[in-house]
């Protein structure tokens, strides 16, 4: 205890404290002012559209046009942004693999750096949905899951299921499951409106209101199996099925049981 | 006499002395039931239903039937701070603040789709083996409305919880009222007091469900049960069963022990399923609210098939007068479901019309040899099944990875040409299965042992069968076409003529049957 009054009363504590706390100010102001994503160059921004560029001529024109046209069974690129490069490639739904009903959902076919510059290419073509970055998506910060919960109710629960497991369209395109799919995929989704999805525009469910509807959805993927099994959580069919099988199979089986022993 | 002995007779005979119960006690704790499987099916029933009545009763003590609108504040965090009904909030509150509030809700759930399916099954059985025959017709009737308001009941007891996936079902109903013509929209307006929601739909089914109907079941399963000891239970045919007897076991003791211990299964089995399978997770759902709709809003299994048929309207609508008639919803929704089941209640009258029976029955039929009535509920089972199937068109669609367009065009295509196709597979069947008997009882069980005779020809060795078994395959009566005549005695020609061709018509095709082997073809055989 003396040594520390001590030490308080030395004719260097002032300028020391005043030294400490400066550099405590200066490095919480760096660390909370500093952008995860590292900036490009300009050099390096045009070395990463080239680069996009050859991907794109390789890998998408002989679809989607040399120019980003389209064609007769591919969309035009021009004005998607780097968002809708970002979740169709990203997720691996682009390049398609069959021409079906709808594009699944597959391993990815090029690495984050290729999916990057495609997106850039696609980007410098024209203005369209950026890419959120991931000061964007701090759904646990600034999301509401009460709020989610309702929004995702009204707007998204009708094609993808109360508890966000998919469900059937028309002609055998389907709503996927939003179980397990990343929030910046999710974000995407909403800001531009892949396949069948409509666009969600900023206007009519804002940035918040979407970080709220991805934050009660990771609440309802990582929420435990409160009743027991969770039978997929698509209602009643699966509970139907449960009751004619496994239910009434044990019944029968004891009421069979019951009749055989007394002989 | 041992100790204990004197005190049951002194409490006996104290009991005895005051109510007299000794007289009747003796006679019917030694009334014999048969003892088969499939008359254990009914008991399922009954079980469920005790089990629905005290599982209910304790939900009651918390839910509170109610449309105010209140702020959720329970434990449940992702609805905190939402409004909704009192209904809905005191679901969660059941579910997560009440001790054991969930698995009480869960078993409730369970053991009315256990309920409803035990009852299809009690109704196979019935049927296939024509237990509801003289003199058993009015408690047909009783089942096939216990059945009937087993659904609607169901139905109550799915909307009350006031959650999205209930909400949709309530407004289906109303739609489903609506659709009649010219008063629709009134009874609507009665219904919910207004309009749809209201606040006043919710207390009222309350008061239907917890109340009304379950007096009423337990009225109807009263009566259904007195009638069952009264004209006692129907047996298998077999060696000294006839018409005027009934063989089995006493109920003290053997089935009473059964019946007892086949309770507790039934309980042990919904409560396993209570504790293990999530059944209607309201809080997934959320609270209803009009605007909202959840893809796969399906009814519980035994609607699925009324939202199957609806699922698979075409478009139909005519203006009349100014009203609209929408032909998509009655069809599905009012007039199919009421022919069905009508033709169901009246069933045992129309067949009696058709065979001209009048006699009592007591002894089963197998459901091979009568392959008309067999292949009719085949028929109508596979009807069922192709409704259910397209009730979950779309779970089906997403999990098979098909359109839900082709499976909705494969149920209405399906639930013409199906059944039809499955009634005559059925009457095969029916009939093939009668040959072979015949066969049977005639050439004897096959062995597999082959015999080398002295001339090298190889011929498979046959035992008779026994003759308990001999008589179970014989037992059954092959009744001619009626003799209808198209003129009277004489030769007026009788009123109602085509009624008579059609019932002639149908009654040759009910006598349709594998010829048993008589007497003088077992004789024939042992010549051989």
């Amino acid at each position: 205890m003396k040594k520390i009054s001590k030490l308080r009363r030395s004719a260097f504590a002032s300028p020391l404290l005043l030294v400490l706390a400066l550099f405590a100010i200066g490095t919480t102001f760096s660390v909370a002012s500093a952008t995860t994503k590292s900036e490009l160059s300009v050099e390096q921004r045009s070395a990463q559209i080239a680069e996009g560029k050859n991907i794109f001529l390789k890998g998408c024109s002989s679809c989607h046009g040399l120019n980003l046209e389209g064609s007769a069974i591919a969309p035009s690129l021009i004005g998607v942004g780097a968002a809708s490069v970002d979740f169709q490639v990203g997720t691996g739904r682009m390049p398609v693999a069959d021409l079906s009903q709808q594009i699944a959902r597959k391993e990815p076919v090029y690495n984050e750096e290729q999916t990057a510059a495609l997106a850039a290419y696609v980007a410098s073509t024209s203005i369209g949905p950026e890419i959120p970055n991931e000061s964007m998506l701090n759904y646990e910060r600034d999301g509401n899951t009460a709020e989610g919960g309702t929004l995702f109710r009204t707007n998204c629960a009708m094609c993808h299921n109360f508890a966000g497991q998919g469900g059937a369209l028309t002609q055998g395109k389907y709503a996927p499951t939003l179980m397990g799919v990343e929030p910046k995929y999710i974000y995407e989704a909403m800001i531009t409106g892949p396949q069948a999805m409509p666009v969600f525009a900023d206007k009519t469910i804002t940035p918040a209101e979407k970080l709220s509807i991805i934050k009660w959805i990771k609440a309802a993927e990582n929420e435990p199996q409160l009743g027991g099994a969770a039978l997929g959580r698509v209602g009643p069919v699966t509970e139907g099925l449960l009751v004619w099988t496994l239910g009434l199979g044990l019944l029968i089986g004891v009421a069979v049981w019951l009749a055989t022993k007394a002989r | 006499m041992t100790a204990r002995e004197r005190v049951t007779g002194t409490v006996a005979n104290y009991v005895d002395e005051r109510t007299g119960a000794a007289k009747w006690m003796k006679k019917n704790l030694t009334k014999v039931f048969p003892d088969h499987w499939s008359f254990l099916l009914g008991e399922i029933v009954l079980y469920s239903f005790i089990i629905l009545l005290l599982s209910g009763t304790f939900l009651t003590f918390w839910f509170d039937p109610s449309q105010r609108e209140v702020l959720y504040d329970g434990s449940y965090e992702p609805l905190q701070g939402l409004h909704m009904s009192a209904a809905y909030a005191s679901t969660l509150h059941i579910s997560f603040e009440i001790r054991g509030g969930l698995l009480m809700r869960q078993i409730h759930h369970w053991a009315a789709l256990i309920f409803m399916a035990g009852m299809v099954v009690h109704l196979m059985r019935v049927y296939f083996t024509g237990a509801f025959r003289k003199p058993r017709e009015f408690n047909w009737i009783i089942g096939v409305g216990l059945l009937t308001l087993g659904i609607v009941e169901g139905f109550l007891g799915y909307s009350l919880p006031d959650d999205l996936l209930s909400g949709t079902g309530i407004r289906i109903a109303e739609a489903i009222i609506q659709a009649l013509p010219v008063v629709g929209s009134y009874l609507a307006f009665f219904a919910f007091d207004g309009a749809f929601p209201g606040e006043a739909f919710i207390p009222r089914i309350f008061t239907v469900h917890v109340l009304l109907l379950p007096g009423i079941f337990l009225a109807l399963i009263t009566v259904h049960l007195m009638l069952v000891w009264y004209q006692k239970h129907t047996q298998w045919p077999g060696p000294g069963r006839t018409e005027k007897n009934v063989v089995g076991y006493p109920l003290m003791p053997a089935y009473m022990a059964k019946a007892g211990g086949f309770f507790f299964i039934v309980f042990g089995v919904t409560a396993f399923l209570g504790a293990v399978a999530s059944i209607n997770p309201v809080w997934l759902y959320g609270p209803y609210n009009p605007g909202q709709i959840s893809a796969g809003s399906q009814p519980d299994w035994y609607m699925g098939w009324l939202d199957g048929l609806v699922r698979m309207a075409p478009p139909l609508e005519s203006y009349i007068f100014g009203y609209t008639i929408p032909w998509n919803i009655l069809i599905p929704g009012l007039i199919v479901p009421g022919i069905l089941f009508t033709g169901m209640a009246l069933y045992p009258f129309i067949e009696s019309w058709i065979t001209g029976d009048k006699r009592e029955h007591h002894l089963l039929d197998r459901p091979r040899n009568v392959p008309n009535r067999t292949a009719l509920g085949v028929m109508s089972l596979t009807f069922m099944l192709v409704a259910l199937i397209n009730g979950g068109n779309d779970i089906i669609a997403t999990t098979f990875s098909l359109g839900i367009n082709q499976v909705m065009w494969f149920s209405r295509i399906g639930i013409i040409v199906l059944p039809p196709i499955a009634f005559v597979i059925t009457k095969r069947i029916c009939l093939s299965l009668q040959r072979a008997d015949r066969e049977l009882v005639l050439h004897g069980r096959e062995t597999g042992r082959l015999l080398m005779l002295p001339h090298g020809e190889f011929v498979e060795v046959h035992e008779p069968i026994s003759p308990e078994l001999a008589w179970k395959l014989t037992a059954h009566e092959q009744a001619p076409a009626l003799e209808l005549q198209d003129v009277d005695a004489r030769g007026v020609r009788r009123a109602g003529g085509l009624k008579n061709k059609l019932r002639k018509r149908i009654s040759q095709a009910n006598a349709e049957s594998i010829a048993k082997p008589t007497a003088n073809d077992l004789k024939e055989i042992e010549h051989h």
